[in-house]
């Protein structure tokens, strides 16, 4: 039988690893339904990570952690990360990384160095070789088989549980490798600060859309999502209205997310949007138009002005 | 400054795509096509950046059969000045689907990009971020590999760096954390995500003007034989392709909710039935 040896590219803030990258790892384990041979490694670079080389070294089924410790990659600048990685790659067989901006940043970079096409946004695996990924805004589900000789993919974070933490420490072997450019420089990162449960990784999201009306009426939203513990999410047609930040937006193009429960206030379920959604184990509508799209995928549905019936909700719920 | 906007031909994002039933691909006959919204926020990148003076030239490029013609000459009508179509009719055989989804693959038209992109001296390629049919989100970041250019994706603002002494663009990136900024020197490739502008539309004297505009077309095989020499990278093109797409599905259908009537009823069905709050 064939054996894997998978690289896992972490993705950190030099500190903490991020959950995606967990899920990426899960992803790996599945391969050994059509492998007794599976290796999983992780590649922690960064500047000053020592700290989240560690965490990986205490990850499931992580039996190695290369860490390559330097300023060049302070700000994971695909330009640097994608020489480094190909340049470590010819040992491995799968590299992943977790289907996120950074994740689609790099990768196809690397998968283009190695002269090898890429798998995006990995939900499964029907062997070692082969993956079903969704297209067409998750309204088609393509299984994919390839040939190359490394499987480069990005791996869809709402797919996948995050790998548990174990008592045994991986080996960590430290890397000495700098691939310094000049070409691209970090100006700023003006992050969006929130109180709230990340939005890729919240149990609970509530979501306003156009029918939210204005950035006042998101507040309500905001509300509901604090009374149940939940991050906040918006439509584009919210995002383009600017009640609120596109890094809140679900969707094709924005996140896709696949919490316990989803509340949609005033999202009318347009396809895009719906790819965003639809692996949320719960689905609720609010809309007063009952002949809103969003009904057709929704669990429980209610037909009313969300301006009355969420402030209901939040003095009953609480 | 000379820019490069590649732009797709897809299914309208607005209509329900349909599997066929015996999973051999995505049912495409007679279903309205218009260019991926991605590639349109390109070319209006490109188109604005020119009315800026920032811009001399602007070469629109697609690869795909003969039908890129009309997205071509749309693209003239929005402010492209000259077009290139890479026919990749003759490459279709008869047991590979005509969705464009596995025509030909993000590595494939990054390696016919990259000699365009050389070929006509380009300084900056404007991409979209993705295309809507095939979800890859891989080909400007694969292009700028090949080149060994810098990259700048998920652009939501892209302005020249005043600060730099070589020439250089500043560009805001839409990531997950919130809005990044970086430098990034020229040439270089970048893509554009939703919030960058909002593209225009083709009037009717520039639909005219578009029809007397270049459009040069070489099919796949003599774009291959004639920079083979200067490219050897093109022999790849030629041969099949590493990924072969066994079997199209339809997703998993979520089986029917119910209306609920009141908040009460709500609550109850989520924390006793659904136990999810």
């Amino acid at each position: 039988m064939d054996s894997a040896k998978v690289l896992i590219i972490a993705e950190h803030d030099q500190v903490n690893l991020s959950i995606a990258t967990r899920k990426a790892i899960t992803a790996a384990h599945l391969l050994k339904q059509y492998s007794d041979n599976v290796i999983i490694s992780v590649l922690v670079a960064g500047c000053d990570c020592a700290n989240a080389a560690e965490q990986a070294a205490y990850l499931d089924g992580v039996e190695q952690v290369l860490v390559v410790d330097d300023t060049c990659y302070q700000h994971l600048l695909a330009e640097n990360i994608a020489k480094l990685v190909a340049d470590i790659a010819s040992q491995y067989t799968h590299l992943f990384i977790s289907s996120s901006t950074q994740g689609k940043d790099l990768l196809p970079r690397i998968a283009a160095k190695l002269n090898v096409e890429q798998l995006s946004d990995v939900m499964g695996f029907t062997s070692l070789h082969s993956v079903v990924r969704p297209i067409y805004a998750g309204n088609a589900i393509a299984e994919v088989s390839s040939s190359d000789p490394y499987i480069v993919s990005t791996i869809r974070a709402a797919s996948f549980d995050a790998c548990n933490s174990s008592d045994s420490r991986a080996e960590i072997v430290h890397l000495d490798k700098a691939f310094e450019c000049s070409s691209t420089r970090f100006v700023e990162l003006q992050a969006s600060e929130s109180e709230r449960p990340e939005l890729a990784n919240a149990n609970v999201v509530v979501a306003g859309g156009r029918g939210v009306a204005s950035k006042e009426g998101f507040v309500l939203i905001e509300q509901l999502a604090d009374v149940l513990g939940g991050a906040v999410g918006a439509s584009r047609a919210a995002v383009d209205a600017d009640y609120i930040s596109n890094d809140h937006q679900v969707g094709q193009t924005g996140k896709i997310i696949s919490p316990d429960l989803y509340i949609a206030a005033g999202i009318s379920g347009a396809i895009q949007h719906i790819a965003g959604i639809k692996d949320a184990k719960v689905i609720v509508a609010i809309n007063k138009d009952p002949e809103a799209t969003i009904f057709s995928y929704a669990d429980y549905g209610l037909v009313g002005d969300l301006f009355e019936l969420i402030p209901e909700f939040i003095q009953k719920y609480e | 400054m000379k820019i490069l906007v590649a732009i797709k031909r897809v299914i309208d994002p607005y209509v329900a795509i349909r599997v066929k039933d015996d999973h051999s691909g995505i049912d495409d006959h007679n279903v309205k096509m218009t260019i991926n919204p991605f590639c349109a926020i390109a070319l209006e990148q490109a188109v604005q950046m020119k009315e800026q003076g920032l811009a001399q030239e602007i070469i629109v490029v697609s690869i795909g059969d003969d039908s890129c013609n009309e997205s071509l000459r749309t693209a003239l009508a929005l402010g492209g000045d000259r077009a290139i179509h890479i026919n990749t009719a003759d490459f279709l055989s008869d047991n590979v689907t005509t969705s464009s989804v596995s025509l030909f693959t993000p590595l494939k038209i990054a390696n016919v990009l990259a000699v365009l992109a050389r070929q006509q001296d380009c300084d900056l390629v404007l991409m979209g971020k993705q295309s809507i049919d095939g979800d890859n989100n891989q080909t400007p970041q694969m292009l700028a590999g090949l080149l060994d250019w810098p990259q700048a994706t998920f652009a939501s603002e892209i302005k020249p760096d005043p600060n730099r002494d070589n020439p250089a663009l500043l560009v805001t990136r839409e990531v997950d954390a919130g809005l990044e900024t970086l430098s990034v020197n020229l040439p270089c490739v970048v893509s554009c995500d939703l919030r960058l502008n909002t593209p225009r539309f083709a009037s009717l004297p520039n639909i005219m003007k578009a029809r007397s505009k270049p459009l040069t077309c070489f099919s796949l095989a003599t774009f291959i034989d004639d920079n083979i020499s200067q490219y050897p990278n093109l022999a790849s093109l030629a041969k099949p392709s590493s990924q072969t797409i066994i079997k199209y599905s339809k997703p998993q259908q979520r089986s029917a909710g119910v209306m609920v009537e009141s908040i009460d009823e709500l609550i109850d069905k989520l924390t006793q039935e659904a136990k999810v709050i």
